[in-house]
């Protein structure tokens, strides 16, 4: 169990949640299975680090469920129950780097932006933007834009490397727009899980190798080896 | 106290069972925790071939139970013996291997690889496989699984072969779609098994009403969790009423008391599944409270409590 320090709703079903802990072993891209003291719903939630400062883990999250609804209803002072870190992270890369969020897309990069070297930042919005600004200090360049798309905005020739979360269709179109190109694409995706920890073989997704669980083989994944016609939540 | 339990000659250090599909092939789990406090362990339902596992969606919450369509993705019987062995031959409890299959063919040549690699790894001194769980009951694979898992005298048919192929102690595990699952259980010890497990996931359905269509590529999906307790408890009661082999109970396990009530129902051990998922430490909770249980309720061993369910 951990302890909130605060859990708020910063824009519409849009939640920052802190928490204190031990959070040593945690890496940029990795993921938090977290679940409310209740037995129902019957799943832990798979979310991921938005941000980390010493003994302070900030989980930023969409209201998307029945899982993520109770929460949001969590306040300081109330505890939650966290299993992780999870799955492989984001690599520590070194070159020119884009970092591209969409949406709630945007969760785990602020982190990524502090650990990598000063990467260009692209967050896009369908209305309204949200935590834009916690980016300035580590961002290179920050670009952002509301409504459209935010991929329109990014030349991937420009950059060694590409770290992508966001939408699938925001994902696939990484993927199309970097072929060909050196550029190496990374995108972190979301499944549907249970256990979060390779068990249950539930977050399987095809992969021009094989079968990889997105919990423990990902959820970072090269974009051009993820068989994108494959792929739902 | 004394836990212990024991299946065709095969001793269990306690009645807790990890059941298939939900612990991998346990070494996710032994990394939070030591799994050798475990009474067992069966694998990843394992296939002939290795298989990709069902497209789509393959997992849905419902009230108080969730629902599955895995559709027993699985590295194949060979990479489980080449890979996975390594580990389970560094672990203390019982080790089954749960075997599915599309035909009677396939289930049969399972047995004789795993029987086989067992023979072997006995001679060199080695842990092998400690039992089959031969499945016959899974809802998610078209072609097979559940299909020999309804009537009687189709399961018949592969048990018989299945038992003739291995020397290796065999349970089955029974699918609550069966058309009578005492039935099935009654044919099971006829045919030589060991023991039978009981119940799989229920076959269920749930309809995306905006997209009009099955949540599942596979239109229908399996069952579990808190929600089906009450009706595999049931059947575990009339099933161990009427066989005299072993009986490991499942169903919607998620406390040290459910384990209780299967076992006063008259299982010799339990499966625990789902639980898994919703407590990574599922295994040691509920071994912890099974200590307390027996400490407040003043009972020595649970041969004093199983099956007083008359």
């Amino acid at each position: 169990m951990h302890t909130i320090l605060s859990n708020e709703r910063i824009y519409d079903n849009i939640c920052l949640m802190t928490v204190v802990g031990d959070f040593q072993a945690a890496r940029m891209g990795q993921f938090y299975m977290l679940r409310t003291s209740r037995d129902a719903p019957l799943l832990s939630r798979p979310i991921s680090i938005h941000n980390l400062e010493q003994d302070r883990m900030q989980f930023l999250y969409r209201i998307a469920g029945e899982g993520t609804r109770l929460m949001a209803e969590l306040r300081g002072g109330d505890s939650i129950k966290l299993a992780g870190p999870l799955g492989n992270g984001f690599p520590q890369v070194k070159g020119r780097i884009a970092l591209i969020g969409g949406g709630i897309g945007i969760a785990p990069l602020l982190y990524a932006a502090r650990q990598l070297d000063k990467p260009d930042v692209y967050l896009g919005f369908q209305k309204q933007p949200y935590l834009t600004e916690a980016f300035t200090p580590y961002a290179n360049q920050l670009t952002v834009q509301i409504g459209g798309s935010i991929l329109e905005e990014v030349n991937f020739s420009h950059y060694d490397y590409a770290i992508v979360c966001g939408p699938l269709g925001m994902l696939k179109e990484a993927a199309r727009m970097a072929e060909g190109l050196e550029t190496k694409v990374y995108v972190s995706l979301e499944k549907r899980m249970a256990c979060g920890v390779g068990a249950c073989y539930v977050c399987s997704v095809m992969n021009k190798n094989g079968n990889r669980k997105v919990c423990t083989d990902g959820p970072v994944f090269l974009a051009k080896e993820v068989e994108w016609h494959e792929l739902s939540l | 106290m004394n836990l212990a339990c024991n299946i065709a000659g095969i001793p269990f250090r306690n009645p807790i069972v990890m059941a298939s599909g939900t612990f991998g092939f346990g070494q996710e789990y032994a990394r939070l925790y030591d799994i050798n406090q475990l009474g067992g362990i069966v694998s990843k339902g394992l296939t002939l071939n290795p298989r990709r596992g069902n497209t789509g969606t393959r997992i849905w919450e419902t009230a108080g139970g969730m629902m599955n369509s895995v559709g027993l993705e699985n590295p194949g019987i060979d990479a489980f013996l080449a890979e996975e062995m390594k580990f389970w031959e560094t672990i203390e409890p019982v080790r089954i291997a749960n075997l599915g299959g599309s035909s009677i063919e396939d289930y049969v040549l399972g047995a004789v690889k795993i029987t086989k690699d067992t023979g072997e790894r006995h001679n060199t001194h080695l842990r092998g496989v400690d039992m089959i769980e031969l499945n016959i009951s899974c809802p998610n694979v078209k072609e097979g699984g559940m299909a020999f898992g309804i009537k009687t005298e189709v399961a018949r048919e592969v048990i018989r072969e299945v038992r003739q192929a291995t020397s290796l102690p065999l349970a089955v595990k029974l699918s609550p779609n069966a058309e009578n699952i005492v039935d099935m259980a009654v044919m099971c010890e006829e045919e030589g098994a060991d023991a039978v497990s009981l119940v799989n996931t229920f076959s269920g359905m749930t309809i995306d009403i905006h997209q009009r269509r099955s949540v599942f590529s596979n239109l229908y999906a399996g069952l579990s969790g808190p929600a089906i307790k009450p009706i595999a408890l049931r059947m575990v009661h009339q099933v161990a009423r009427q066989v005299t082999i072993p009986v490991m109970g499942m169903g919607g396990i998620t406390s040290a008391s459910d384990i209780i009530e299967f076992i006063m129902a008259g299982a010799e051990v339990v499966q625990v599944g789902t639980y898994n998922f919703m407590n990574l430490r599922a295994g040691e909770n509920l071994l912890l409270g099974l200590h307390n249980f027996m400490e407040q309720e003043n009972i020595q061993s649970l041969d004093e409590i199983r099956g007083i369910i008359g």
